[in-house]
């Protein structure tokens, strides 16, 4: 079986996002980039099914600028077999996104893809999704157990009231939760030997879709900021505020 | 303009989150609707038919929709939605799970966890753990969303009297199979009503630790919510996070107990009326947007706050 895994180069999740003074976005210059978490979570998962026997080829995919060949890279050397860029300098949306990955599907033929249940940036929890119902496929998402069996997969999602299980017939979409597994790191030798696998540049023209976007953003702000509070002593110091100045007890 | 909202239910009851939905899809300035995709789910679609503020019921009573799996909602949604300008959901697993999967079929781009609605096409929704927030204009015919329980007031889940109108299912096309599940049983209010929530983090230690927190919720007739950390050390299940990738909760009191505040967490539990922080690290970052801090080990104050109360 051959395993898809979406990567997406995003701002490195330990750096708290600041707001430009133009409200046109938020400040991407000098600030650190990493990997999605929930794709390291699936390239993982992905390395994992071929350690098992259960998976013969993993191709990373990434859509963004020339620097995604860095998250590829990244990727590469975690245990993917050889990646594609499609590379553009526009914000693309989830469902353009679907669409490019949908060729990407049409032309590599993938049992499963497996991607992040949603990118750190925007937050919209939507590609997986949006590429399962483009491809007509079943869909495993937020899911912390994936186990391969006779006829298709069985995935445990985490889903608000706790855990339910699905099985899914192949070719399926799986989107990981955080508890799926733990990502490795990569090892400096397989850092130098992921320099030497194949990536392949692409363009969104290359599969032929249009990437434009269908939301205008009008503007980007802060939220507004709580008030500082005060440090109270003790218990009953915390009692008593919360009786008589906060009210809500 | 008329929206239809997904409801929210486990076939036997509509959840509140619903109502959220509705107020929300009410601000659209048209009409609303309401569909209950069950099985045996009719006293749902009766309930529903109360809320205040909608005018349809669309009850599709079908074995096939008895877990909601996306695959077999989606496409009945679709069938729909030819008759609507907007779809909404609430952000819930559900919603999230099965609204995109629709957008895409109808070709939109959809937009997630609105929490606030300027006019019927553009929409104010956190990005970057919720760090900033874009406002946004769709340019689609149609509007799909999911919106957050947080930015709406409930609609009224009585007063209303909409008429139930029954709808043929859609294919179904076979792919998935629901296996089990293992939900949480819990005497507790759910986390994303709960007017109180008392949450342990990593300071906990243990799943044992957690008891001092699960006895205070209690005093206090409140919700557990937990940290990533805590869930990630398996101090207690999933369905307790509280944060960006977890739940959005927004009580009147928020006690965070060992829990020292990283942007992950801050992004589903700031918008709370009044934060209370409990922690040994006085440098902890949770406590810059506490409104009461107090330095303390929680093993001494958490009994002692509860026996206080």
């Amino acid at each position: 079986m051959k395993i898809l895994v979406p990567v997406k180069r995003v701002i490195d999740y330990n750096v708290k996002a600041r707001v430009k003074a133009d409200k046109t976005g938020v400040d991407l210059a000098n600030v650190k980039m990493s990997m999605n978490p929930f794709d390291e979570i699936a390239i993982e998962e992905a390395i994992r099914k071929k350690e098992a026997g259960q998976a013969e080829e993993i191709i990373a995919v990434s859509i963004g600028p020339a620097q995604a060949q860095e998250t590829l890279r990244t990727a590469l050397a975690m245990g993917a077999d050889r990646a594609i860029l499609i590379q553009t300098d526009e914000l693309v949306e989830p469902l353009a996104v679907a669409k490019l990955l949908k060729a990407v599907v049409d032309a590599e033929q993938p049992r499963l893809v497996i991607l992040g249940k949603q990118a750190i940036d925007d937050d919209s929890n939507q590609t997986g999704q949006m590429l399962a119902a483009l491809l007509g496929w079943p869909q495993g998402t937020f899911a912390s157990i994936v186990k391969v069996t006779d006829g298709g997969i069985e995935v445990t999602r985490e889903v608000d009231g706790g855990l339910e299980t699905v099985a899914l017939t192949l070719p399926a979409i799986v989107t990981t939760d955080l508890r799926l597994n733990e990502p490795r790191y990569a090892s400096l030798p397989n850092i130098m030997k992921a320099k030497k696998k194949q990536l392949d540049v692409k363009t969104a023209a290359d599969y032929g879709v249009d990437i434009s976007p269908r939301l205008k953003t009008l503007k980007v702000e802060e939220p507004p900021k709580r008030a500082g509070g005060i440090k109270v002593k003790t218990v009953a110091e915390l009692i008593e505020k919360l009786k008589t100045e906060a009210g809500v007890i | 303009m008329t929206a239809l909202v997904l409801a929210e239910h486990d076939n036997k009851e509509l959840k509140p989150a619903t109502l959220n939905a509705v107020t929300a899809a009410s601000q659209l300035g048209g009409g609303v609707h309401v569909l209950v995709a069950g099985s045996g789910a009719r006293a749902v679609a009766e309930a529903a038919a109360q809320i205040a503020g909608v005018s349809v019921v669309l009850l599709a009573d079908d074995p096939s929709y008895e877990n909601r799996l996306a695959e077999n909602v989606a496409p009945l949604i679709v069938s729909l939605a030819g008759d609507y300008d907007a779809i909404v959901a609430p952000t819930t697993t559900s919603g999230k799970n099965i609204l995109p999967r629709v957008a895409a079929q109808l070709d939109v781009a959809q937009i997630s966890d609105v929490m606030k609605i300027e006019s019927a096409d553009t929409f104010v929704r956190p990005i970057y753990a919720g760090n900033a927030l874009a406002t946004v204009q769709s340019t689609d015919s149609k509007k799909v969303m999911t919106v957050r329980g947080t930015g709406f007031p409930a609609a009224a889940a009585t007063g209303g009297s909409a008429e139930i109108r029954t709808v043929a299912a859609a294919a179904n096309p076979g792919n998935s199979r629901f296996v089990g599940a293992d939900l949480a049983k819990s005497d507790r209010p759910e986390l994303t009503a709960a007017k109180i929530i008392v949450s342990g983090g990593r300071g906990m230690g243990s799943s044992q630790a957690f008891s001092i927190i699960e006895s205070l919720a209690d005093k206090l007739g409140a919700a557990v919510g937990a940290s990533r950390a805590a869930v990630d050390a398996g101090f207690i299940s999933n369905d307790h996070q509280v944060g960006q990738t977890g739940k959005i909760v927004a009580p009147q009191l928020y006690i965070a107990v060992g829990i020292s505040g990283a942007i992950q967490h801050l992004a589903g539990m700031k918008d709370s009326k009044v934060i209370v922080a409990i922690n040994k690290d006085e440098e902890a970052p949770i406590f810059q947007i506490a409104d009461y801090g107090l330095v303390a080990d929680l093993f001494q104050a958490v009994p002692e706050l509860e026996k206080a109360l």
